[in-house]
């Protein structure tokens, strides 16, 4: 089966184990994510001004792409997920939106693709039993924190695949995996995003809740599916060991290079070594890699 | 703090631009505070995010226009979600933002960020960043 894939810019550059991983384990399922043959970068965020039509025009032109090739576009970022789908809404609803953007980028597109988060996908078209099938590597003596973020449920009645407030489709993708899920109450708090690279300690103290939080309830692992909430969490850990007596560094994975490695595929280029808490030791010590 | 209230204060130029941008009006919130509880950057912030809007309410917005909140907002929905009467607040602190900026300059000097910020994050945290710091 191929569906149209859109990788944004991230994961073609600073992220590209994820989206290797993400490419490697969906072809093992038996999906072949076929890279849009036109892309652009979607923006990192939806535009909250109901005035600013200019920002949705990137997003849009990328579904307006999706629409020449299917009517479905799978995407692995959750950042971009948000973004796309979103904008794929004010597409569908908003009729003199739609129309001024897509005069301004002389298409005609109101929302007919589907925008699926690679998570979803594996939940319905590759189902959860088939997934376990599929699995090669014994992941039962590791406990994973499921890390959602902010983007990938909220808000919830444009996003709303899952309950907001109470999500399980990382726990049944970690499940289904065969690992044992770490419960935590922090698994949607928001990483700090964007407010990283302008006001750093704030971000830290932020990510640090998530991260302490996550090794309280006993796990050895966080996944997530966005570079942003990847780096937040996984960047300043040794800093935050200092400050934070007793903490120790817990990597942060994301959840495509999770699957790579359940199903038994080749991990060297997921960029594993890339990661500034390194993940090998323990993944090794369990017998994953 | 001293506020006098006026009709011609409480619903200024500035909180109609705000209400007409954002989409949402000012006067649904009735101060529960849920917001406040559930926005994730609420503890380093100087106002709370029920108490922007509450400044809004009362035309008080020149308080809001010098807050550090309005740029410890990261977008993260969480207010908006849990809103009882469905106020979008993330959106309402965008549109000060942008109003701020359109008036007094942009946020940042993107020139002026160091070079191994530069090297080392994500390029998503500066296309999002930019957006929201820029006008």
């Amino acid at each position: 089966m191929r569906i149209p894939y859109y990788p944004g810019c991230t994961l073609s550059t600073k992220a590209k184990g994820f989206d290797r991983a993400a490419r490697d384990s969906m072809a093992a399922l038996g999906i072949e994510l076929a890279e849009l043959k036109m892309w652009n970068c979607c923006g990192a965020t939806f535009p909250l001004s109901r005035d600013n039509l200019l920002d949705l025009a990137g997003p849009v032109r990328n579904l307006v792409s999706a629409a020449t090739e299917s009517d479905k576009l799978a995407v692995a970022c959750s950042t971009c997920f948000n973004v796309l789908k979103r904008s794929n809404l004010v597409m569908r609803n908003e009729e003199d939106k739609r129309e001024k953007i897509n005069f301004f980028i002389e298409a005609e597109y109101a929302g007919e693709v589907e925008v699926l988060h690679l998570l979803e996908i594996l939940r319905d078209v590759v189902g959860w039993d088939n997934l376990s099938k599929a699995v090669k590597k014994n992941l039962s003596d590791l406990s994973v924190a499921p890390y959602y973020g902010c983007m990938f449920l909220r808000p919830p009645k444009e996003m709303g695949f899952d309950d907001h407030e109470n999500p399980q489709i990382l726990e049944n993708f970690l499940r289904a995996l065969g690992a044992q899920v770490a419960d935590y109450p922090h698994r949607a708090e928001c990483c700090g995003n964007y407010i990283a690279a302008f006001d750093l300690e704030t971000t830290k103290e932020m990510s640090y809740l998530i991260l302490a939080s996550a090794r309280k309830a006993g796990a050895d692992l966080i996944v997530t599916s966005c570079p942003l909430c990847q780096f937040n969490l996984d960047r300043w850990q040794q800093d935050l060991a200092m400050k934070h007596g007793g903490f120790r560094p817990i990597p942060v994975l994301y959840d495509t290079q999770l699957l790579g490695i359940a199903l038994g595929l080749d991990a060297t280029a997921f960029d594993l070594d890339k990661h500034y808490v390194d993940p090998r030791p323990l993944l090794a010590a369990k017998g994953l890699i | 703090m001293r506020i006098q209230l006026s009709a011609a204060k409480v619903h200024n130029d500035f909180i109609r631009k705000v209400e007409e941008m954002s989409g949402q009006d000012l006067l649904k919130c009735y101060q529960c505070g849920e917001c406040s509880a559930g926005c994730p950057a609420a503890f380093a912030m100087d106002l709370l995010p029920n108490q922007v809007i509450r400044l809004l309410q009362l035309g008080e917005h020149e308080a809001v226009l010098q807050s550090k909140t309005i740029w410890l907002c990261a977008a993260c929905q969480q207010c908006y979600t849990r809103c009882p009467k469905g106020v979008d607040l993330s959106r309402i602190m965008e549109v000060v933002r942008d109003l701020l900026m359109t008036e007094r300059g942009d946020k940042i000097v993107i020139e002026k960020l160091p070079a191994e910020t530069l090297a080392e994050f994500p390029q998503q945290a500066f296309i999002s960043g930019f957006r929201k710091y820029t006008a």
